[in-house]
């Protein structure tokens, strides 16, 4: 039998999470050391998060095992993880911006008598992490919301330190830092692994990971499928194992569109704070896929180009028109139309009706005077519910209460009701099952045949390589140059969109 | 239809209520309480709290809420009485202080778009302006006025006598039915839901989500101009301390009928009923000599209970 300090800290095995029709995770193996810096790497969609998401409590696992230093692990909540020394520290910031960088280090484990709060055993385990930081602008009484992203996100680190946490997932923790920033995020993991504690490192910079850590796990499609020691990988190997050959998906063939005219394009543009420099020229019948690692500023350039954003410099053309940002509704009366990524958020109003959802971008084919003829609202709703099928019961069904896939069909089908020239599609097959994907590249296809311009933003490579035309890597704000499809492969566009253009 | 159902669903809680609240008085006290005359009595009571519950669904379903309306009732109630006194006549007395609560709306919808201030504080404030600039007009007193035509317009017993109701409830059912219309059959109507329910979609779908709350606001103002106006004609006095907390009542009614504070649901028959469940309680107790603090206990349960049992029914 072996002892315990023999096990390892982390051991996940075999786990397994689907979301409806949707394989997030399809049998997952992390074993992680006593004091090891673990890389997880995986595309965009492979299933990190999910499995972060698992060894935090925030998800339950359909099937596997988790133990930690060999005991078993089954967490309920964000609660139970603290409890077993497991910390998460997000991309996205999870700090309360009011308080004190010394309260947040301590929130939720304030040191208290009968609910009222010692103030000793805190400060001195303020003091304790703040010194493992050693930086100036970490200032305990500083209120978190003065500090800049990268100091937030080191607040965010020093939190765990300041619960002894045993294993320390940090998920893309230098998008945000700066160069002076990170070499303290390096040291402090170093600190860490002296005192044994075990780091799961997630980054898609791969020169990072060969600095930083000691051995790594690839995922892809929700699978393990590539474990060893980081100082025997080179970036060309890692790449590799994260792109593998796949099984060919079904993208449909494209009908014939020919090039036409230009009807967008961008000079310069920069937004607030990304993106920092666009220039790109849309054509009619033409798929621009935008390529680029999540947080590079693709989603920000479509809100800019769409007026949901400020424009900070640059021009946008719209079929020859000018201008230097316009407010949403009018880019509407233009001919843009965008689909979200975040559907449920602000793609669609979930507690309205699917009639309603389809048709709220534009009035006009059923309204007369400003007054509404439902009957015709619902016939018109009908033809796209038709012409999609979508499964619905009817034009009344709330939008809420369609799969992914039907309600992303709905968010596509607002644009060809108002009749957009210029689609903006942001991720436009997250979250949605293979059988509606495909559906969604034909009607792409079947737009550009038709001379509309189209724009996709997608994290998913093959896909961006199956539908489009031409494809530019976005890298930190940066738009590279738009290059046909074919002349890309998986590679190089990851190569790109982790190095920028060379 | 499922979905034809649901929606019937939604008034039928405040109807149910209403049917409860008439039935138990009916029995406590059948001749008082169910005379032609008390109902007239409850009808024309409800007119002022009703029209201001009509402008405030279309504030709350698209999001907002309005504080400043009991205040703004009073402000048109005095512009009212001050153009009468005057010497001006009832039409443009009455054009004045529907204007004065359209005024009073559009700054509100201006404060709540321009400065980006959450309208439970823009609304906070116009409450306080609106009732201190009442005062300062009427000049801390009530206004005295020859009311004209104005006057018979909340009689329980109008002229002439065929029809039934006071002239208010007439006007306030048939402004209700024309805003349903509105809510319900204009684009107007399909983006103050689609504000309410999810404003980053309605902006997605270029939706002039700025000039969508300047106009809810407005309306607001206006129903509540009108029942200013409409409050002056029953008082016959313009009357700067009127309404005071009138705004909790008409937030109550519209609640009862359905609405969500978050936005993205309402309807006025809901709100309408809520406001005559309530006017019918207050009349069912007074006459069967309930004491004025039990009526409040009942309000305030009955509040919670009713928004506790949607939620219930939508789970």
């Amino acid at each position: 039998m072996r002892a315990m300090s023999e096990a390892p800290r982390l051991e996940m095995r075999g786990v397994e999470k689907r979301f409806g029709a949707l394989v997030a995770l399809s049998g997952v193996d992390l074993v992680v050391e006593a004091g090891e810096v673990h890389a997880l790497i995986g595309q965009n969609g492979a299933g990190k998060s999910t499995l972060m998401k698992v060894l935090a409590g925030a998800v339950a696992a359909d099937a596997g095992a988790l133990r930690i230093d060999g005991a078993p692990y089954a967490p309920r909540g964000p609660a139970d993880a603290i409890a077993a020394g497991v910390a998460m520290v997000y991309q996205e910031l999870n700090l309360a911006p009011d308080l004190t960088v010394a309260q947040n280090l301590v929130l939720g484990r304030e040191s208290s008598r009968l609910g009222w709060l010692r103030a000793a055993p805190d400060r001195a385990r303020v003091e304790r992490v703040l010194a493992v930081l050693a930086r100036p602008e970490l200032a305990p009484d500083r209120r978190v919301a003065e500090l800049d992203p990268g100091a937030r996100q080191l607040v965010e680190i020093g939190r765990a330190l300041a619960f002894d946490a045993r294993l320390v997932v940090l998920d893309e923790p230098t998008s945000s830092l700066s160069a002076a920033e990170t070499s303290t995020l390096y040291g402090v993991i170093e600190r860490l692994r002296a005192d044994g504690v075990s780091i799961v490192y997630i980054s898609h910079f791969l020169e990072e990971v060969k600095r930083v850590a000691d051995r790594y796990t690839v995922l892809r499609d929700g699978a393990t499928v590539a474990v060893g020691a980081v100082r025997d990988a080179s970036v060309g190997s890692l790449v590799e194992a994260m792109v593998g050959r796949r099984l060919d998906e079904a993208y449909p063939p494209r009908p014939p569109s020919a090039r036409g005219a230009p009807l967008l394009a961008l000079d310069g543009l920069a937004g607030e704070p990304l993106p920092s420099q666009v220039s790109l020229t849309l054509h009619r019948g033409e798929v621009l896929g935008l390529a680029g690692l999540v947080g590079a500023g693709r989603t920000e350039l479509l809100r800019a180009v769409f007026g949901l954003a400020p424009v900070r410099a640059g021009t946008v053309r719209v079929a020859g028109v000018e201008d230097r940002g316009r407010p949403t509704p009018a880019r509407v009366r233009q001919g843009l139309g965008m689909v979200s990524e975040d559907r449920k958020e602000e793609g669609l109003a979930l507690a309205r009706s699917v009639a309603e959802n389809l048709t709220l971008s534009s009035a006009r084919p059923f309204s007369r005077g400003g007054w509404v003829r439902p009957a015709a609202r619902d016939a018109c709703a009908q033809r796209y519910i038709d012409a999609l099928s979508i499964k619905t019961r009817g034009p009344a069904q709330p939008a809420g209460e369609l799969s992914g896939g039907n309600q992303q069909k709905i968010a596509i089908a607002r644009l060809l009701h108002q009749d957009a020239d210029v689609l903006l599609l942001d991720e436009p097959t997250r979250g949605v099952d293979v059988g509606s994907k495909v559906e969604i590249y034909r009607l792409i296809g079947e737009l550009a045949a038709k001379g509309k311009a189209v724009l996709v933003v997608s994290s998913y490579l093959p896909e961006l390589l199956g539908v489009c035309d031409r494809i530019a890597v976005m890298h930190r704000g940066r738009l590279g140059p738009a290059r046909p499809a074919a002349e890309w492969t998986e590679g190089a566009l990851l190569d790109e969109a982790t190095r920028g253009a060379a | 239809m499922k979905e034809r159902l649901r929606a019937s669903l939604d008034v039928a809680g405040p109807l149910l209520g209403l049917l409860v609240v008439i039935v138990l008085f009916g029995v406590l006290a059948p001749d008082r309480f169910l005379s032609a005359y008390n109902l007239k009595t409850v009808l024309t009571q409800t007119v002022i709290v009703g029209l201001g519950a009509v402008g405030m669904t279309y504030v709350m379903i698209a999001g907002g809420i309005d504080l400043s309306i009991g205040s703004v009732i009073a402000l048109a109630s005095v512009v009212t009485a001050v153009l009468l006194r005057d010497g001006h006549g009832p039409l443009v007395a009455l054009a004045g202080g529907v204007a004065t609560g359209a005024a009073a709306g559009a700054l509100n919808g201006l404060l709540v778009t321009r400065l980006g201030i959450v309208p439970f504080i823009v609304t906070l404030g116009t409450m306080g302006v609106a009732r201190g600039v009442a005062k300062w007009l009427a000049d801390e007193q009530t206004v005295r006025a020859d009311a004209g035509w104005l006057g018979g317009l909340m009689t329980k017993t109008p002229d002439p006598a065929w029809l039934l109701l006071a002239k208010g409830v007439w006007i306030a059912l048939g402004l209700a039915a024309l805003m349903t219309l509105v809510l319900r059959r204009t684009v107007l109507g399909v983006h103050v839901f689609a504000v309410g329910s999810n404003e980053a979609t309605a902006r997605l779908c270029g939706v002039p989500v700025e000039r969508v709350k300047l106009a809810v606001y407005t309306i607001a103002g206006v129903f509540a101009g009108l029942a200013g106006v409409l409050q002056f004609g029953r008082l016959t006095v313009g009357d700067p301390t009127t309404a005071i907390g009138l705004e909790l009542d008409v937030i109550a009614a519209v609640v009862i009928g359905g609405a969500s504070l978050s936005g993205g649901r309402g309807s006025i028959t809901g709100a309408l009923l809520g406001a005559f469940f309530m006017s019918v309680l207050a009349n069912g107790c007074t006459l069967t000599g309930v004491p004025t603090y039990v009526q409040q206990i009942l309000v305030g349960v009955i509040i919670v209970t009713a928004v506790a049992l949607d939620r219930l029914r939508r789970r």
